[in-house]
């Protein structure tokens, strides 16, 4: 089935429980294709994070099925999920900075991880620091930039290194308006060249800001599909005459 | 509003290595830290000391067997002197004669007076306190039971009166009870590594609950169980290498008193018991050994961790 074949990411019937509690997820099926852009919504405690959580690969599912760049990934071996991992882009709720790290080397550490070489980590760090509004704060720990400030270079780190899959939770949560609409048109351009995005958020105004994105609702650990779009590719799908960023392979 | 910056890949999508200053940049408080270093050379000092006893009493062994290996003692416990000299003198004629005798010696009246003297006091003469004439005979290669046997029925006749021994006889429990040593000091080797080993497996466990959450970053940013393993690797060599240089050079200047110690006693068995060069450099393995075991336990226990981790 060529549908199944487009999916970058594939839910099928997955739980989650954390012990012996009830589910704080049941049931979740979707499909994420390549070059959309998804908000992920749902009150607070509705299993956002947690969902988000089983897309960057933090946490295994209960029981169902997750498929990953055409591929299994509850049957991976271990040693496998990097190479996943290093195609997503994660900005945490708590952004997660490492605190003995400057803003520089924090956002660095993506590409650094991946083995970019150390010549050609400089300029692209730079530049997104200065496309952050924090070109001045390169060298200071993150103890001393401020929430929003944190989140900006939270969000830099995860899209530094254009992964296939960027996954924010609440990502525009600490930001004044029109910062938050400055990371969501990072977004949208970043989603332009391929990247899908997927935004969880509870801010209903974001939503309204990126027109052709998908909505996935949460509710009490149930999924809902308002715009119809989660299995099935999307009625009103990215203009054709944005450009698709080769899928390059090698993961 | 200008479009982000970074829209090229820059990454290359493989499982390239986490390491030089690259590593270091990221956990740079990964340091084991504190006392790990002191803890380190502790050990490692013990360990010196422990093997420095283990080398001292082996070529101390090794020495007095060589000394004693070809040693045969023949005494003439005869009470008069005439008759003692002369089975005395016939003895050296029989020996002299013998196959394989190497040198011979008829251990002088003075020597003698002198061996009893610590016990007597001097001036004692010969005829108050009888003294066994002694012949000591260096034959080549060891003397087994065969060859105290064929010196035995060769004297037999000559020299009634003789007492045949071979001296290595003598010290035989002396050797037993230093190989018991020695192997004291090998158990003793043992147990500093295992617990080196246990030190730094608690170090290592405390380092990686100090770091966890930027284990879990670079973790969740794709970096392999092998990266993360070979940051803390960095930070425990460079713990492990400045206790080990510090626990030698203290293993070695504490073995170098001891030994001008020793040394003063100016006793034949325990000056045997020196150190060579080719001890010390064995000695020197210690540190090696100790790095070795650090990095190996680093390196299970921080895998082991991150195998928690899906």
């Amino acid at each position: 089935m060529s549908r199944s074949e487009e999916e970058i990411v594939r839910f099928d019937n997955v739980g989650l429980r954390y012990g012996t509690d009830r589910e704080v997820l049941s049931n979740i099926a979707f499909s994420l294709y390549p070059g959309r852009f998804y908000f992920l919504t749902g009150a607070s405690g509705a299993g956002k994070t947690s969902l988000l959580r089983l897309l960057y690969l933090a946490q295994r599912p209960s029981r169902g099925a997750i498929r990953m760049f055409g591929r299994d990934v509850i049957t991976q071996p271990r040693e496998k999920l990097p190479s996943f991992r290093r195609r997503l882009g994660v900005v945490f709720q708590d952004f997660r900075l490492v605190e003995h790290l400057s803003a520089f080397d924090n956002i660095a550490l993506p590409l650094r991880v991946s083995g970019v070489r150390e010549a050609d980590v400089h300029k692209p760090v730079a530049d997104m620091l200065d496309w952050v509004g924090l070109g001045n704060r390169a060298d200071a720990r993150p103890a001393t930039l401020s929430g929003g400030e944190q989140q900006r270079v939270a969000i830099a780190r995860a899209v530094i290194a254009r992964p296939d899959l960027l996954v924010a939770d609440e990502p525009t949560g600490n930001v004044d308006p029109e910062m938050a609409l400055k990371l969501i048109r990072l977004f949208e351009a970043l989603n332009r060249l391929g990247t899908t995005v997927v935004v969880a958020t509870h801010d209903v105004h974001l939503l309204r800001k990126v027109p052709d994105s998908l909505i996935m609702r949460l509710d009490k650990g149930q999924l809902s599909d308002p715009t119809g779009a989660l299995r099935y590719p999307p009625r009103n799908p990215i203009s054709a005459s944005a450009p698709q960023a080769p899928r390059d392979s090698g993961g | 509003m200008s479009g982000p910056p970074v829209m090229t890949r820059v990454i290359e999508r493989g499982l390239a290595p986490l390491k030089g200053r690259r590593a270091s940049h990221l956990l740079p408080r990964a340091r084991l830290g504190g006392p790990m270093p002191w803890v380190i050379a502790i050990m490692v000092a013990l360990t010196v000391l422990a093997a420095g006893g283990a080398l001292a009493l082996t070529n101390l062994v090794d020495r007095a067997r060589a000394d004693l290996a070809g040693g045969v003692t023949v005494q003439i416990v005869e009470a008069d002197p005439v008759l003692r000299a002369a089975q005395a003198d016939r003895t050296l004629a029989v020996l002299r004669g013998f196959p394989g005798v190497d040198t011979l010696r008829r251990v002088p009246q003075a020597e003698l007076e002198a061996l009893i003297e610590p016990w007597l006091g001097g001036g004692v003469r010969s005829e108050v306190v009888p003294l066994p004439a002694l012949i000591d005979v260096r034959l080549d290669g060891e003397v087994g039971e065969a060859t105290l046997d064929r010196l035995r029925s060769a004297l037999a006749e000559v020299a009634p009166d003789a007492r045949i021994d071979a001296q290595s006889d003598w010290l035989g429990p002396v050797f037993s009870a230093i190989a018991a040593l020695r192997w004291l000091a090998i158990g003793l080797i043992a147990l500093l590594a295992f617990t080196s080993a246990a030190a730094v497996w608690l170090a290592a466990r405390n380092a990686l609950n100090a770091n966890r959450s930027t284990i879990e970053v670079v973790h969740l940013l794709g970096g392999t169980d092998g990266q993360i393993a070979r940051i803390f690797q960095r930070s425990v060599l460079i713990d492990a290498a400045l206790g080990g240089g510090v626990g030698l050079v203290l293993g070695w200047i504490a073995l170098t008193l001891l030994g001008a110690q020793f040394a003063a006693l100016d006793a034949g068995l325990v000056q045997g018991g020196g150190l060579g060069g080719f001890d010390w450099l064995l000695m020197a393995l210690v540190p090696f050994g100790a790095i070795a075991i650090a990095l190996l336990t680093a390196r299970m226990t921080v895998l082991a961790s991150l195998r928690k981790m899906l």
